[in-house]
């Protein structure tokens, strides 16, 4: 009987992880002593960091999608059907379709999604850049904007961390050349008392505000949108008038968790720091934005804990142990602003230290958006 | 004695504050939700939290490895 991996979720951790693993095992998957079956319920993966560009008119949306195929080396089996509910007493997995998977090692790479009902009005007062609807309806917004209060308002958890900084100091240089940044007002609204969850990086944030001359609400969580008056309130009381509201709604994980009895708070998966493992299941992993880690929901956390993973699974599949720990370890960049950029790089024992920007990291910024697809087929 | 206890050891910053707000927001006035933490900073911003958003802070106690913030629920 072939061992099988079964990895539910074809985005950058699902990707990595199909690809890494079945590369190193080709020769077992030829012979029939491995399976490598990838399921997700998109057959387009996208890539999400390009989507902060889309607004500001620097990336086209087709540069950002490909085809899950064209991603997987052939020894991945891909299946486009949607998990609808795990069963680890039984080793299943039930589709919407009605299939029916095995599994002797099973991996939850479900990622997250916004959650853009729980804030009232806000689907219908506030632009948002997290998804590709909402980044192209945020380009035709700006490409009209001349002027105004613009406020960012915030929910937690949500991904890519430093993409709400980000954008603001792009939107700041972008209103600068454009001429119109002496009309406009930037209100960077954010739930804690600081600009970022990450002391650090939130220290270097309030200094590129105060030269900026961007506003920082704090203790600012996401309660209603009023469209018509064109006020966001806060559930601390506060109202912030706006003329464009940029959201980035509070995210949740994926139903099927809840659905199989898996979720904790959130609808996220109980994942071990370090071996990855989910609650008390030797044989269930779980990778990036759907686990309760206490990580950052970022592209590059999902990479590095699926090279760590696939070291394990590697050895498990062919009868070995599972050694390799997963030491919290994130990279990302943050562009400060259109020419200049910094990155932060991070474990669960070191926090990040921003470093001054340069254009150089820029570029190494921009180089990277186009060689990811490089890094999904476990090449780069 | 709490109406609530929300216990979110081991979760770290923003987990604590973000399940305590949860926690008050879906709780009747006059009750009172007990954060479990072992985060080091909730202490510290919980309080700050509690004057902007117009609750009472009622207090912090060192517990066995944790410790317990209470928030009563006034508005």
């Amino acid at each position: 009987m072939a061992k099988e991996l079964l990895i539910i979720g074809a985005g950058s951790g699902g990707l990595i992880l199909s690809n890494t693993v079945a590369r190193a095992l080709s020769r077992e998957i030829r012979r029939g002593e491995v399976t490598v079956t990838l399921l997700g319920d998109r057959d387009e993966y996208l890539y999400q960091p390009g989507l902060l560009y889309v607004p500001f008119d620097l990336m086209r949306p087709a540069e950002l999608i490909r085809k899950v195929k064209e991603l997987l080396v052939p020894c991945v089996t891909f299946m486009h059907d949607r998990a609808t509910r795990i069963d680890p007493e039984s080793r299943q997995v039930q589709t919407r379709s009605g299939r029916t998977l095995t599994y002797d090692y099973l991996v939850i790479a479900t990622g997250s999604e916004l959650d853009l009902e729980e804030t009232p009005g806000l689907k219908e007062g506030a632009h948002w850049f997290y998804d590709l609807p909402g980044a192209i309806r945020l380009r035709e917004a700006l490409s009209r904007f001349q002027g105004g209060r613009v406020v960012v308002a915030l929910g937690l958890p949500h991904k890519c961390p430093v993409a709400p900084l980000e954008f603001v100091f792009m939107l700041d240089e972008w209103a600068r050349e454009r001429g119109i940044r002496e009309q406009m007002e930037i209100i960077y609204a954010f739930p804690l008392n600081r600009a970022h969850n990450i002391q650090t990086c939130a220290d270097w944030a309030q200094s590129e505000f105060d030269k900026r001359g961007i506003q920082l609400e704090t203790f600012f969580n996401l309660d209603s949108v009023d469209p018509v008056r064109k006020e966001v309130n806060s559930y601390e009381g506060t109202t912030l008038a706006y003329d464009l509201l940029v959201a980035v709604p509070a995210h949740k994980g994926d139903a099927v968790h809840a659905d199989s009895g898996l979720a904790v708070q959130g609808n996220w998966v109980p994942t071990h720091r370090h071996t990855l493992k989910v609650g008390t299941y030797e044989n269930i992993f779980a990778i990036g934005d759907a686990t309760n880690m206490p990580t950052s929901k970022a592209g590059s956390v999902a990479h590095f804990e699926s090279e760590v993973l696939a070291g394990n699974l590697i050895n498990l599949l062919t009868g070995g142990g599972a050694p390799h720990q997963y030491d919290g370890k994130t990279f990302c960049f943050i562009e400060a602003g259109m020419h200049k950029a910094t990155y932060l790089s991070f474990t669960y024992d070191q926090p990040p230290v921003p470093g001054p920007p340069s254009e150089a990291i820029h570029w190494f910024k921009q180089a990277y958006n186009r060689i990811h697809w490089m890094n999904l087929k476990g090449i780069v | 004695m709490a109406d609530k206890v929300v216990d979110a050891r081991g979760s770290h910053c923003p987990g604590p504050m973000m399940e305590l707000i949860r926690a008050i927001k879906a709780a009747a006035v006059g009750q009172t939700i007990a954060l479990w933490t072992t985060e080091a900073g909730s202490k510290k911003d919980i309080p700050l939290w509690c004057q902007k958003a117009g609750q009472e802070f009622v207090g912090v106690v060192q517990m066995d490895g944790y410790e317990e913030i209470a928030v009563k629920k006034v508005k």
